[in-house]
């Protein structure tokens, strides 16, 4: 861990704290109002600001997900800093396309 | 010392670091001391024992040891405040190389003191007046506390990082680089930042605070380091230091 790679994990935990607190709300509310898939999808599907919303979430909890596993990689598992580096780098590319994968199912028309 | 009273067996590491415990059976005095007993040893049972001390008064930071599975100042600590179950066993200090004994060895952790430019760097010479450092400003109460240390290791000991990363600085040498950076007569500022948010920097603190919790003298590392991550942030962000 460096300083580059602390203010970008730092920074999307902090810019995901308020993300998550919607994203909270938005699941009680589809929860306590009973809402089917066909109803939340009638309401995703086509809008633009909750496919940047969760667009950017995804990015951001790669960025921060792939740092901490880089660090993990290195403290647990003994891996050097360039070999941490490229298994969290794939990690992470892994975790961008399968989630904004997920954010296209449910806000592409 | 009064008359010895009574015995106590005492478990001193042998050897390398492949060695083992040997057991040894030491009068138990009062007010004695784990570096009594360690001397002990030395002078009546076995003059083939190494350790290091020097001071025995608690200020050079020379004679700790792992004593009973933690890290401490010996020459200070009271062999019946850390008895466990009758025992008492005295280890060199972990995350070191083992010399012999109870000897660690302690240049890994005086390099990366050296790489966290742990070293003053004079921004004045000596025919400048000399300048007035006013003693109650946040800064210099800062570098007061954190010069307290003496470097006994026992904070490296003890640190959980460096027992996962071999090449984290550590809470002495990133707490010296505190002391250091709150200095205002120090010159190295920016480069002293750029050496400890490097990797292996500041930054791989977990904040488990075993440094602050072990620490002879009562300082807080945590703390000097979460003081450093603030600073090489600021810096990092004004784009003074790359990392």
């Amino acid at each position: 861990m460096n300083a580059r790679l602390y203010f970008w994990q730092r920074g999307s935990a902090a810019l995901m704290v308020p993300m998550i607190v919607v994203h909270l709300a938005v699941i009680f509310y589809a929860t306590s109002q009973r809402l089917t898939a066909a109803e939340i999808l009638s309401r995703t599907q086509g809008s633009l600001a909750w496919g940047l919303f969760y667009g950017a979430f995804v990015l951001l909890a790669s960025i921060h997900a792939s740092i901490g596993t880089r660090n993990i990689l290195c403290e647990w598992g003994r891996l050097k800093s360039g070999s941490a580096g490229a298994v969290a780098s794939v990690f992470g590319a892994a975790l961008i396309a399968l989630g904004l994968r997920a954010v296209a199912a449910v806000v592409l028309p | 010392m009064s008359e010895a009273v009574s015995t106590l067996k005492v478990s001193l590491w042998r050897g390398g670091s492949d060695g083992r415990f040997k057991t040894y059976t030491v009068p138990l005095k009062a007010n004695q001391t784990v570096l009594d007993i360690v001397t002990w040893v030395q002078r009546h049972l076995d003059p083939t024992l190494s350790y290091r001390f020097a001071c025995r008064v608690g200020m050079c930071g020379s004679c700790a040891m792992t004593v009973n599975g933690r890290p401490r100042w010996t020459c200070r600590t009271h062999v019946t405040k850390v008895i466990q179950n009758g025992m008492l066993e005295v280890a060199p200090l972990a995350n070191m190389p083992v010399i012999k004994d109870l000897a660690a060895d302690m240049r890994p952790f005086f390099e990366k003191w050296v790489a966290a430019h742990g070293t003053f760097a004079a921004s004045k010479t000596r025919t400048d007046a000399i300048e007035p450092i006013k003693p109650d400003e946040p800064a210099r109460r800062a570098a007061d506390e954190a010069i307290e240390c003496i470097n006994c290791g026992a904070c490296y000991a003890a640190c959980d990082t460096v027992r996962w990363n071999p090449d984290y600085l550590g809470p002495a040498a990133l707490n010296r680089a505190w002391s250091l950076v709150n200095d205002v007569r120090d010159s190295d500022r920016t480069s002293r930042l750029a050496a400890i948010s490097a990797e292996g920097g500041c930054h791989n603190c977990h904040s488990h605070q075993s440094c602050q919790e072990h620490c002879p003298q009562s300082l807080n590392p945590t703390r000097s380091i979460a003081g450093l991550k603030r600073l090489s942030m600021q810096a990092f962000v004004r784009g003074e230091i790359n990392a």
